[in-house]
């Protein structure tokens, strides 16, 4: 289990500003921390800006004509500025990309293969390593000769979870494994995401629009806003919350509210 | 009515009773169909390669296939031995490749397929000019000799009459099948192979897995190259060595539609069928025609296999989840 009083930092973001397209602001003054071993959730609604965070630190923000114009990111210490994706794959910082993006004219193993493509292993280790994950993921051994195109969205996540697991990382950023999932699945993915972290020691980033089921799994959480952290602290902390409660979890004091009496006090409250 | 059976006769009957009395003839319109099936294949793998690995349809194929030959044999009559000329060639393609990816596609990374297939196009007519600057543009004959290939031919006789091979095509042929298996081995088995697909599939997935989209695209050009050589040598060796090839590359894109975009083993299986194809309905049913089906035939073929099997006969499956 993740020991909250070890505070041994593996990420470091601190105030970035991302800029696309040299116009659009998307991100304005982000900083959060990873801890090792821990499960740290990024919880906001769409457009906050979470999937441009997990995309500065691996560095695939580039190739969507994105970059970081202040404040800097380390992992263990070292700025990853001037690396590009493969080198932090190599670092074992490696990205689980929203909406699952598995190679959908290559079949399941092959998939899982590529995800070692930037390790230099030989057969015996390649074939371990494609063990451990059909051990978390036995689902994908069964359609492991199945294109993964022609797989269900709950195993198309499995796949791009197992993808990444094949590079041995040391730390995933995990980017909305939740979505277009039935609630089971959901479940069952986040499950495995808590084996991973506690029999593995992968320390996640996790970035998610269902905060419910985010701040059950996580150790600690930041919620943004357009571009902005506004709120951060231990999950349990958010979870008890009333603005977390009010906002997010679609709870007030009085039990479940509907939208309507919402959004009158919606921002009632400045944050930070 | 008498002039619709003379058709008819023409059509479903004399052919087939021309192949079995004159069964020589028969076969060399075979060998030469198979021949020329399988040069066509090499350069609609040429296209393969690329599609396969960047999505992208590269122009400029045809006009690598001239620029490989042309300056192959300039690099003989500057006085080079022929050997190593062709290493010379490949270090050019391993240098283009290096430029074409750092000057081109890096900038591109991530745009529509379309705008990738533009600049294609005008690589070509960059290709184009400098060649005509540095090499001439006069036709010259292929340096077969010096590079080793055999000439002459052998006669087989067969039913009275004869069947010739000549030994460039058999060496053609022989050598084209190696590289073919090669590279569907190299596709389908290896790391690097699978990284290229891996490409072709998803750039922004290959490269948080963290697969360099730039080494890939080097690898995939330098490898085009050396096919663009090989057919360079051949299709030299039949015709001059001139601009004038690059018509032969186009005749690629037929085969492409038949085989599939994206299949090694598709290019040289819609190669075949498009090289017997119109060698064989040139010989029997072209008469009746009026001449030059050849010209016409690969693009009806073509647009009978669009209306049906659009993705070709290897191609990948258009997956589509409802």
């Amino acid at each position: 289990m993740f020991d909250e009083s070890s505070q041994e930092t593996v990420l470091d973001v601190s105030n970035i500003e991302v800029v696309y397209n040299h116009v659009i602001l998307v991100l304005r003054g982000v900083s959060l921390t990873v801890e090792k071993g821990g499960i740290t959730a990024l919880l906001g609604g769409n457009g906050a800006g979470k999937s441009t965070t997990l995309k500065s630190i691996s560095n695939l923000l580039r190739s969507e004509r994105g970059e970081v114009t202040k404040g800097t990111i380390s992992y263990l210490g070292d700025s990853i500025k001037d690396l590009d994706p493969a080198d932090m794959v190599r670092r074992g910082v490696i990205q689980v990309m929203e909406g699952r993006h598995c190679f959908e004219h290559l079949t399941v193993e092959e998939n899982l293969l590529t995800g070692a493509y930037t390790r230099k292993i030989s057969g015996s280790e390649l074939q371990e390593s494609l063990d451990l994950v059909y051990n978390y993921f036995p689902r994908l051994k069964e359609r492991r000769k199945s294109l993964a195109g022609y797989t269900s969205g709950g195993e198309q996540q499995m796949t791009a979870i197992g993808r990444a697991l094949m590079s041995s990382p040391e730390t995933i950023l995990l980017d909305e494994p939740s979505m277009g999932l039935a609630p089971q699945l959901v479940e069952e993915i986040f499950e495995i995401v808590k084996q991973l972290n506690e029999k593995e020691k992968v320390s996640f980033l996790l970035a998610e629009q269902n905060t419910n089921v985010a701040l059950k799994y996580a150790h600690k959480g930041y919620i943004l806003e357009s571009g902005r952290v506004v709120m951060d602290g231990p999950a349990k902390e958010l979870r008890e919350n009333p603005d977390v409660k009010e906002f997010y979890l679609g709870m007030s004091e009085e039990g479940r509210n509907s939208f309507r009496n919402t959004k009158s006090y919606r921002r009632r409250k400045r944050w930070l | 009515m008498e002039a619709l059976i003379e058709i008819l006769y023409l059509i479903f009957v004399s052919p087939f009773a021309e192949m079995v009395a004159y069964p020589d003839l028969f076969f060399q319109g075979i060998w030469d169909g198979f021949v020329s099936g399988t040069l066509y294949g090499l350069i609609a793998l040429g296209f393969v390669l690329i599609f396969k690995a960047s999505g992208v349809f590269n122009f400029s194929q045809p006009i690598l296939v001239v620029l490989a030959a042309l300056s192959l044999v300039s690099f003989y009559k500057m006085g080079i031995p022929a050997w190593i000329s062709v290493i010379l060639v490949l270090v050019m393609f391993y240098v283009l490749a290096f430029l074409i990816e750092r000057l081109i596609l890096r900038k591109l990374v991530n745009q529509d397929g379309n705008i990738l297939f533009m600049s294609t196009i005008g690589l070509t007519f960059l290709i184009i000019g400098s060649a005509q600057w540095i090499f001439g543009g006069r036709p010259s004959a292929m340096i077969t000799d010096e590079l080793g290939l055999p000439n002459g031919s052998l006669e087989w006789p067969m039913f009275g009459g004869g069947v010739y091979f000549e030994m460039i095509d058999i060496s053609a042929a022989v050598i084209a099948s190696i590289m073919i298996v090669i590279l569907a081995l190299f596709f389908s088995k290896t790391k690097i192979g699978r990284g290229l697909r891996a490409v072709a599939d998803d750039h922004q997935a290959a490269l948080s897995v963290g697969i360099s989209l730039n080494q890939i695209w080097v690898i995939v050009w330098f490898v085009a190259g050396v096919v663009a050589l090989v057919t360079g040598i051949f299709w030299g060796a039949r015709s001059d060595v001139s601009f004038a090839l690059q018509i032969i590359g186009f005749k690629a894109l037929p085969v492409l539609i038949i085989g599939g975009f994206t299949s090694v083993p598709g290019a040289i299986i819609g190669g075949l069928i498009i090289g017997l194809g119109e060698k064989v309905f040139e010989i029997y049913w072209g008469p009746l025609l009026g001449s030059g089906v050849e010209g016409w035939f690969a693009y009806i073929i073509a647009l009978i296999f669009l209306l049906f099997r659009p993705q070709g006969l290897f191609g990948d499956k258009i997956i589509e989840r409802v």
